[in-house]
This record gives structure tokens, sequence and C-alpha cells, in this order.
């Protein structure tokens, strides 16, 4: 401890170890990224004539506007679901011993390291016609007509929310985790029944997880190309697919950069919205 | 009284936790199982449960030769943009994991934002920059582009390890006369090698599994697994891909339990 400058000399490393990272991400992340604003700010194709024309498009564009809020509002909707199905496993996770903790984790990582491809395919078999669902609704007779689940909202959220789940569950785990069990004894012995102290304590307590499981949850449900587009067909139009159609199909460029900074955009506020609310919670949680 | 309204209230909460959570594990595992078991299917449509069963389906995936050419196109890139994002990755994590300046804050943000920016925007500016340095689409900028969105996944892992790292293991190897390089690789190495062995094996899972950015940075000579499976799954519900998918599912799982064995990954990923 005496010599404190030889210590640190020690313990740390030069942020020289971090140039050759940094130099990649400046030409390959941070480079395209800004030729996307600058191509972005032109009116035309060729990218001769600069202006604001292609946000101007966007933001007049009744169906292009439909199209940012359906996408948004699927994200929400996506996250409710996870949030409310992914509490009570991160509850049962800590009340479980250590094997079947080690099995739960094991049940929602895997989906999470399985292809996205995969894991949207198998909501194809279970919600087409002939599907798991119509097949065990007909064979009751609850049904005679196989009711419509692919291609429709329900559909996508349901199968969006299956695949984001761990993104949402790992960090309510962690922040379950660090809550003090006394709290919960202390709660009940002064007489709040456990509804309440689940209310009054463990929610406002593990804020900041149902907060970093949002935002990961939210940022990934929208940008989920594969599975909006399978589960949503072609009537169901959500950013990155309307970005990938004006870029690949209809080779418009300039537009598909104002889609990609106004989809970067929202995503931002969305982000930053929530990470303020984390630090505010934080706070609150410390206290 | 009093006491047996509150066992039932308590019993109540309990029950109905317990009962979501089951409710909630069961959906996250049913989907692969499903498609496990359709994959062993007699027939030719992905009708549950099967008529009856056989391997015919992995049979046909035998002799899918697109298939075959894409996956080994991703194996290639995923080793290639995996080894690229520890060497990167490591180095990068070194430098910022203990410094608390505001460039190493800042240089933290930069390499995690991959994570939440949209990847398909991505997908589309690196087209656009390589196309206007005059790159044509290849196997390369399959790598550069899928490193990008890798990296973050080995940084985080490293910066992690790190930080369990005890400073006075580095001192008393100094004080013991051990060289920087020494210490590094016979105290630093060893100990954050399983959260480096963590972090690259996410990183070559998720470039595996890429789909924003292979879709810009891919061309039929640089086909994709997930693209492939993707555009065969819009024309037509082949029962291939579903032999493909009870393959990709069992290989994930003994992957899956060769890292716990290794790194405990799902230790790692809940602290």
């Amino acid at each position: 401890m005496g010599t404190a400058p030889a210590s640190r000399d020690v313990t740390s490393y030069g942020m020289g170890l971090a140039a050759p990272l940094a130099l990649f991400f400046l030409f390959f992340f941070v480079a395209p990224l800004l030729q996307l604003l600058w191509l972005s700010l032109h009116n035309d194709t060729a990218a001769l004539h600069w202006g604001l024309g292609q946000y101007l498009h966007f933001l007049t564009d009744p169906f292009s506007l439909s199209v940012l809020g359906s996408t948004l509002l699927l994200g929400a909707e996506v996250t409710a679901v996870c949030l409310v199905l992914g509490f009570p496993i991160a509850w049962l996770y800590q009340r479980v011993g250590p094997r079947l903790q080690t099995i739960i984790i094991l049940i929602v990582l895997l989906p999470l390291l399985t292809s996205v491809v995969v894991r949207t395919f198998a909501w194809i078999v279970i919600l087409g016609r002939q599907g798991i669902i119509n097949a065990t609704l007909q064979s009751l007779g609850i049904i005679d007509t196989p009711l419509k689940l692919l291609y429709t909202q329900f559909g996508v959220v349901i199968a969006l929310a299956q695949v984001q789940m761990p993104l949402m569950t790992l960090p309510l785990i962690t922040a379950l985790g660090r809550i003090d069990p006394n709290l919960d004894d202390a709660s009940c012995s002064l007489g709040a029944g456990s509804w309440r102290t689940f209310v009054r304590i463990v929610l406002p307590l593990s804020l900041p997880g149902v907060i970093a499981g949002c935002t990961l949850t939210y940022a990934a449900a929208i940008t989920a190309f594969i599975t909006q587009s399978l589960i949503g067909g072609g009537q169901m139009l959500f950013m990155p697919m309307y970005l990938y159609q004006q870029a690949s199909t209809l080779q418009n460029w300039p537009f598909a950069s104002a889609i990609s900074i106004i989809f970067l955009l929202a995503v931002l506020v969305v982000v930053s919205v929530f990470t303020t609310l984390g630090r505010l919670s934080r706070g609150y949680g410390g206290a | 009284m009093a006491g047996r309204k509150r066992t039932l209230e308590a019993f109540s909460f309990e029950l109905v936790m317990t009962v979501v959570a089951l409710i909630a594990l069961i959906i996250i595992i049913a989907p692969s199982l499903v498609v496990l078991i359709v994959s062993f299917t007699s027939g030719f449509s992905l009708r549950f449960p099967p008529p009856g069963y056989s391997l015919r389906w992995y049979a046909e995936l035998w002799d899918a030769w697109q298939l075959h050419f894409a996956a080994k196109n991703s194996l290639i890139v995923a080793l290639w943009a995996t080894g690229l994002s520890v060497v990167l990755g490591v180095a990068a994590a070194l430098a910022i994991s203990r410094s608390p300046t505001l460039s190493a804050r800042l240089l933290d943000s930069l390499f995690m934002s991959p994570l939440v920016l949209p990847a398909l925007a991505f997908g589309l500016a690196a087209l656009m920059l390589f196309s206007l340095v005059g790159m044509q689409v290849s196997l390369l900028t399959l790598v550069i582009g899928h490193t990008v969105v890798c990296v973050p996944y080995v940084v985080r892992n490293t910066v992690a390890a790190l930080a369990q790292l005890e400073p006075t293991l580095l001192e008393s190897s100094a004080v013991l006369g051990a060289s920087r390089l020494y210490t590094f690789r016979r105290i630093v190495l060893p100990l954050i090698r399983p959260g480096i062995i963590a972090g690259a094996f996410i990183a070559f899972m998720s470039s595996f599994d890429n789909v924003p950015v292979s879709l810009f940075l891919r061309d039929a000579a640089t086909d994709m697994l997930p693209i492939r499976m993707w555009q065969d799954l819009e024309g037509k519900l082949d029962v291939t891909i579903a032999a493909l998918s009870g393959v990709l599912i069992i290989a994930t799982v003994a992957l899956v339990a060769v890292m716990e064995r290794v790194t405990g990954l799902s230790r790692r990923l809940t602290n």
C-alpha cells in the first residue's frame, strides 16, 4: 500500500490497448453511421442535393408514421408480456434449491442461444392452421374452423415474447438476488400480507432489474426482423422490414437511411428514458 | 381466525406466482421441443403430433447442398469474427476495466452500443460504406460486420472477469519480481480465461445466428445459414428445415452443457 504509484502501475493497463478496437470501431462502426446520416440528408438518390426531404417525406406520410407507431407499440406489448411472465420465474428462482436453480437458468438461457430462425419456425408449427393450438381446440370440439393465429398481432407478440424472454428474466434474477431476504420476513412479521409485501417491498427494490430487462427486451423486440416478418406475414409491416424493402427492393438508399436514423433515434429515446428511470430507481433502491 | 386469513393470503400469492412461473417456463421450452418432435415426422407436413416417426428428413438434409454451403459460410465467418472479437475485445477490456477516467467510460459505451442500436441500420450503413470505398461484399466484409456486433459480448464478459480479480495478486507478483508480461500470462490470463471463453462462446453463437448484418453484407456467393433458412421458410414450409432446426437445437444444448462445465455460464450471466 505504501508504494501507491507503483501499485497503480501493475494493477492497470495502459489505454493504448484499447486503441486497436477503438480504431476498428471508428472505421467500421462510427464511419458507416456517419455516412448513413450524411446520405439521409439528401433529397435525391444520387446524393447531389442537400435537404431534409427524406425526413419530411417520412414525417408527413401517414403510412410511414403508422409503421413507426405500430413498431413502438409492438415493443411495448412484448415488453409487458415478458415482464408479467418473467417476474414469477425470477421469483421462483430465489425460492428453490441450487439444483433447480441451475435447471431454471438453463431453460431460460437455451432459447437465447438457439437460432432465432429455429425459434420462430417453432411458432409457425404451433400457431399455423394445422398447428398444435388449432388441432387441440378442434379435437376438443371447441372450434369448428381453424383460428387465424399466424399473421396476427397476437401471434407476433407471443412469439416475440418467447424469443426475448431471457433478456428480461436474467436481469430480474440478478436484481431479486440482491434483495435482503430479511426485508421480506420483516414486512410479514409487521403484519403486511404476501401480496402487499410484494407490491411495496420486492417490486420497488427490484426496479433496477426491471428497467434493465425492459430496456433490453424493448430494443430487441422492435428490431427482431425475422420473427416480425415470418409470424407477421406480408400484411403487417414494421420498421425493420420497411427499412429493408426501401433499401434492397426499391434501392432508395437516402430514404432507407432516413428511416434508419429515425429508427435509431426512436430506440435511443426509449433507451435513455429507461436509463434515466434506472438511475432514479437505483437511488430509491439504495436508500 | 386472523392467522388463517394470513396463511390463505400467503398461499394465494405463492400459488399465483408459481403457476405463472411454470406456465412461462413451459412457453419458453415448448417451441424447441415441438420442433424437435416434428423433425422426426414420417409425413410431408408439419402436423403435430406427427402421423409416424422416421429419420427421412435428416437423410434428406444430407443431400441439401445449398444448406451445406450456407452452413459452411456461416461457420467460417463465425470463427473469424469470434477470433477477431477475442483479440480486439480482450485488449480493450484490459485497458478500460480498472480505469475510472472519462475516456475509458466513453469507450466502454461506444463498444457496448452495437447491443442496443438496431443492427439492421448498421447493416445498411456498413453496406453503403463498403460500396463507397469500392469493397465488394465477400466473406471479409461479413467478418468485419459480424465482429462489430459480436465484440461487445467479449468486452463485457472480460471486464466482468477482470473486476473479480484481486489487485493484490498483481502487486504480490510484481513485488516478487515477475515482469508484467509474466504476471499477465501466469496470473491474469488463467483467472480471466473462463470469462473470455464465455464471451467468445456468446459471440460465436450470435455471429452464427446473425441476420440483420448478413442480410445486407452477403450475396448469392456468400450465402449464410440463417438467411437461407429464412428465405426457405418464406417460400414454403419445408420439413427439411425442421430437421436442420433439430440439428441446431441438439448442437446448442450440447455446447451449452460443455460451456456450463467449463465456464459456469449460468452463474456468469446472473451476476
